[in-house]
């Protein structure tokens, strides 16, 4: 287990839940468009806790492993990171969901 | 023949896709663009800048039309420690110049008012329905995509789907890229009032700045900061390495809010209102990643084709990304005319980029996004360097002080003669 990576969700000045809030989503609550492998390893999970922009791959304290794809950017980090390791499924979300930038 | 149900496919309404749809509509094609956001650039994002000059050769009015943010005529990089940072600015006429001049813009409108554009020529657009494959005929040759369950077909399809591209593997085989050769992008858009932005960033009304950072900002890996003015927002956000952030100590996102807490980023955005938090990729590997982007009835534009320029001064990719978009609706044009939509009936796309500005730029720095991949000087030892030998140029502290030589020697000593003179080189080199 990476002591670094655990430590790194500890000393967050940040809360990694508040930063979406102004953001509009059309979320698909029927359907994840990025799916895990189950167990999936923590030293490749914890690649992704820091990479991905919009915090959803997350470590609580006890160690337990946590991703929402509701907050998804759709940038395609964790494709990049983890296609041939920990993520199972990594498509576009289905017609009119996901992100709408407004700025972009 | 077969019959198809456009000339043209157009898969993504960003800055290449776009204009591809405007030059080949305007050309008299049929032309069918898919844009998976509810309006282009719904799903888009861009630091961002766009250096104006290809622009104006497709829209040479966009200046008056177009919703752009401020002229950029303040150019600043810094060299950014945990409490200092060392700034070089410039600013001069030659930033405001017709056909030199950069704006900086917004996707959401910028990419609409793009796709206005390609409408009014004649182009037809679906929104909210991303493509899920290419179609292709019992050779192999692209014949259109499927979409929603349906399959659209044309003569050519233009895939502009962006960085996180997931057709040019359906389309040209292009390798997934690697976590070295893609860097993700954080940005947060600040509101605050066009005087607040003037008087903090120095500009004359209207007028604006772009300014690059290395070092602190993203923890000594290899990327940087940047802030771009709009009219009345801040973009502000990093750029990292994929492979380098996967390794950090520090989570992106609050890597971004150490940015903006910063002692000298903080009197920017007080009082500003963070209204957007975005994330995109942007390739880094430069020429050597670029793609096969000619296919059997196909072609990739923009940066679906990995065409972007970090120079860490400067960052380049919707210039490279109209003139591309294009080009390759051109050649699309003059393959239907002769009726050879085949990779070879296409070629004339290569053969425009390659004697375009886009290619032989590309190819001018391909060096550099390797260079600085192995740097690490520049994102740690340098901004240090930098706060050590200014903090000895302008601090008094009582004691006798000595020759300025003496001073700064102990600094130059610990990074080593022979490596300034080794980085120099190399990036002299590369650039």
């Amino acid at each position: 287990m990476s002591n670094n990576g655990i430590n790194t969700l500890v000393s967050l000045t940040v809360n990694p839940d508040a930063i979406l809030g102004m953001n509009k989503y059309h979320v698909d609550e029927q359907n994840a468009h990025i799916e895990l492998i189950e167990n999936a390893d923590l030293e490749e999970f914890l690649k992704l806790v820091r990479a991905c922009p919009a915090a959803l791959y997350r470590v609580a304290e006890s160690g337990a492993k946590s991703f929402d794809h509701a907050g998804c950017l759709e940038c395609g980090t964790c494709r990049i990171l983890c296609a041939d390791t920990i993520i199972k499924k990594w498509e576009l979300p289905q017609a009119g969901m996901g992100v709408e930038f407004r700025y972009g | 023949m077969q019959e198809y149900d456009f000339d043209i496919i157009v898969v993504g309404s960003g800055c290449s896709g776009a204009v591809a749809a405007y030059v080949a509509a305007s050309a008299g094609k049929s032309v069918l663009v898919i844009e998976r956001g509810a309006f282009a650039g719904a799903k888009n994002m861009t630091g961002g800048r766009i250096y104006s000059h290809a622009l104006k050769e497709v829209f040479p009015d966009f200046e008056n039309e177009a919703p752009l943010g401020r002229k950029i005529t303040h150019e600043r990089i810094s060299l950014m420690t945990a409490d200092a940072n060392t700034t070089l600015e410039y600013s001069g006429a030659s930033l405001a110049q017709e056909g030199r001049n950069s704006y900086s813009v917004l996707h959401a409108p910028f990419n609409r008012w793009l796709a206005e554009q390609a409408e009014a020529a004649g182009a037809e657009y679906i929104y909210g329905i991303a493509v899920e494959a290419l179609a292709k005929d019992a050779t192999e040759k692209v014949i259109g995509v499927t979409a929603g369950g349906d399959t659209i077909t044309a003569q050519v399809t233009i895939i502009a789907d962006g960085a996180n591209s997931l057709l040019s593997a359906q389309a040209t085989k292009a390798p997934l890229p690697k976590a070295n050769e893609m860097a993700v992008g954080i940005k947060e858009v600040l509101e605050l009032s066009p005087d607040a932005i003037e008087s903090r960033f120095l500009c004359s009304e209207g007028e604006g700045a772009a300014w690059l950072f290395v070092g602190d900002c993203t923890k000594g890996h290899t990327g940087g900061g940047f802030v771009y003015t709009n009219n009345d927002s801040l973009s502000l956000g990093l750029v990292v390495t994929i492979a380098d952030i996967a390794e950090s100590s520090t989570p992106i996102y609050q890597m971004l809010e150490d940015f903006k807490n910063h002692p000298s980023i903080a009197p920017l955005v007080k009082g500003a209102k963070v209204v957007e938090h975005s994330g995109h990729m942007v390739s880094e590997g430069g020429y050597r990643t670029v793609p096969e982007y000619v296919g059997d009835g196909c072609l990739i534009a923009g940066d679906a084709a990995m065409l972007c320029m970090n120079l860490g001064y400067m960052v380049r990719g919707m210039d490279l990304a109209v003139a591309s978009g294009k080009m390759a609706a051109e050649a699309a044009c003059e393959a239907i005319d002769k009726e050879d939509t085949s990779k070879s009936g296409l070629a004339a796309y290569k053969e425009k980029m390659e004697a375009s500005f886009v290619m032989q730029d590309l190819k001018t720095f391909q060096k550099w996004p390797h260079f600085m991949d192995g740097w690490k000087r520049l994102f740690k030892t340098y901004p240090l360097l930098a706060q050590e030998v200014f903090t000895s140029l302008f601090t008094v502290d009582g004691t006798p002080a000595k020759p300025l030589v003496k001073r700064l020697m102990p600094s130059i000593r610990r990074v080593g003669i022979l490596n300034l003179l080794k980085d120099l080189r190399g990036a002299l080199k590369a650039l």
